[in-house]
């Protein structure tokens, strides 16, 4: 049996959550909402982040450009997400929305372009 | 001197807002002067993402929120100056702007929208001790220089404020490799977002020191290390209780300032609590014909309610460019009493309002189990319970115009009660 103490970030009040997983059972205590029950169990089985960034822009008018992964990718994933979009170089003009990585850490998520940056 | 139905100023979150919406309400000559080189103003070093939550039900990074109104005004063909910087603004709503390519240039609006935003507080306004190194940012310096130059600022990093663009930079300097040693907060209380303290620092193991300030900078050429010290309830530093910190960067995260050089030009009356100017319910200033909206009004935390703000500022420049505005006659002020900092509006045309008004505030300290009471004319017209209130959420009631069907009262408080 293992037990977590959480805040719960789904609205201001931030509950102090207790969440206690043994075996296949999660239970959460602290939680004054059922959204609150969810993020608590969701947090301790699989949590998930939206990794933003920058990467290096050859021949852009802006000298970086911002990134995110399209949708949340494992939490303990982030550092090998980070090392990869570290790595890409990639060439002007780029639009919002484009794929900058494919796929990356083999998340099944792509990195893509947050911004629009034309060729200086 | 060439005249404007509408001049803007500022092409950030507030001033775009406003322009797209003063254009669909019938407006067909628009300006925007933008000092930078693009549109999209702070959004575009705020790569993080969280933003649009309330306008586009869904989460989006500032650039991308920024882009959603961008591809509006090019769509609608609102024309816009970069790199113009306004100097003056006259209470005739004559206003001076300088760009490398036209010189000084003066224009004549028939309305004006405030929308310049805040800047940050400074180091010479917190009155640490110690010599000037190099290495002290405020943080949205550091977020700049880092998001769109590309340069990590620091290895080793202190973060003093618990504001939001402090915690987002303790993520973001993380991310990059560096070093965050601990974030200090004056206060007993975060001045940031809750999700922003458990994803920007818990997610890192960066501690939050409350009750703490910095009371010594170490260093000559380049920060070597602070001193922080416990604070008593009157905010000074408590003899003995001094930390040492090894570090080569300090982060200012202490509180946003409206830029209101230009408004105080004009002649626009400012608040003294929100350092933003007074408003009334269409979010005109003292003088006529110069509306606020944004960050340069009052210090927002939520970028969708700027939006909503400009919005309504922009539809109003609008209609009293277009001669559609009387004054009612009839005012009614807002007043705080207990526990509420400030509202904007500060007050209210009972004879033009619209069929509801939204009334924004902060509250002065975290108030957990409490209720939020309205007055009219010392007596009591609503009361909502709250669960919890804080400083840094700004909380916001509605006055609506059937509720003065009796009698329009001259005064209205807000304030927070047990």
């Amino acid at each position: 049996m293992k037990k977590y103490e959480l805040t719960c970030i789904q609205c201001p009040i931030g509950c102090a959550l207790t969440v206690t997983v043994d075996g296949d059972n999660v239970t959460v205590d602290g939680n004054t909402c059922p959204r609150g029950r969810v993020y608590g169990i969701n947090e301790v089985t699989h949590p998930s982040r939206t990794v933003t960034s920058t990467v290096y822009i050859e021949g852009g008018a802006l000298p970086r450009l911002s990134v995110k992964t399209k949708t949340d990718i494992p939490k303990d994933k982030i550092f090998d997400v980070m090392a990869e979009i570290k790595k890409k170089k990639t060439k002007a003009p780029v639009n919002s929305g484009d794929v900058i990585i494919e796929n990356v850490c083999g998340t099944g998520v792509d990195v893509i372009a947050t911004k629009t940056v034309k060729e200086k | 001197m060439k005249h404007y139905d509408i001049v803007i100023i500022g092409g950030g979150p507030a001033g775009l807002a406003a322009a797209v919406s003063a254009h669909e309400a019938g407006a067909k000559d628009i300006l925007i002067l933008e000092r930078d080189e693009r549109l999209g103003g702070i959004l575009n070093q705020c790569i993080h993402n969280g933003f649009g939550l309330h306008t586009f039900k869904e989460e989006l990074t500032g650039p991308e929120y920024a882009e959603r109104y961008i591809k509006k005004v090019l769509e609608y063909g609102i024309p816009y100056k970069l790199k113009s910087i306004v100097a003056d603004i006259s209470d005739k709503r004559e206003i001076l702007y300088i760009s490398a390519e036209e010189g000084a240039v003066t224009i004549e609006a028939g309305a004006i929208v405030l929308a310049m935003g805040c800047r940050e507080r400074p180091r010479g306004a917190l009155g640490i001790p110690g010599y000037r190194p190099a290495g002290i940012f405020t943080a949205g310096t550091a977020q700049r220089l880092m998001n769109i130059e590309g340069y990590l600022v620091g290895k080793k990093v202190f973060i003093l404020g618990s504001g939001d663009i402090g915690l987002i930079m303790a993520r973001r300097m993380t991310l990059e490799g560096a070093e965050v040693k601990c974030v200090a907060e004056l206060m007993p209380y975060s001045g940031g977002l809750n999700r922003n303290i458990v994803q920007c620092l818990n997610d890192f193991n960066i501690p939050l020191k409350l009750s703490h300030t910095v009371t010594k900078i170490h260093g000559k050429e380049r920060v070597t290390g602070i001193t922080i010290s416990k604070v008593d309830e009157n905010r000074r530093p408590i003899p003995g209780t001094e930390e040492y910190y090894d570090c080569d960067t300090l982060l200012l995260s202490c509180g946003l300032l409206p830029e209101n050089e230009l408004s105080k030009s004009a002649g626009v009356a400012l608040d003294r609590v929100t350092g933003g100017p007074v408003v009334d319910d269409k979010l005109q200033t003292s003088v006529p014909g110069i509306f606020a909206c944004g960050n340069v009004l009052h210090v927002h935390d939520l970028v969708d309610y700027v939006s909503e703000e400009a919005e309504r500022a922009g539809y109003q420049a609008y209609r009293y460019a277009a001669g559609e505005t009387a004054n009612g006659g009839e005012t009614v002020k807002l007043t705080v009493g207990h526990g509420v900092r400030y509202t904007v509006p500060q007050s209210i045309d009972a004879g033009t309002m619209a069929d509801s008004v939204i009334v924004r505030f902060r509250v002065a300290d975290v108030y957990r189990d409490r209720s939020i009471a309205v007055y009219y004319d010392g007596k009591l017209i609503k009361r909502t319970k709250k669960r919890i209130m804080a400083p840094g959420e700004m909380e916001q009631i509605s006055v609506r115009k059937d509720s003065f069907a009796e009698k329009t009262p001259d005064t209205i408080t807000v304030c927070v009660e047990d």
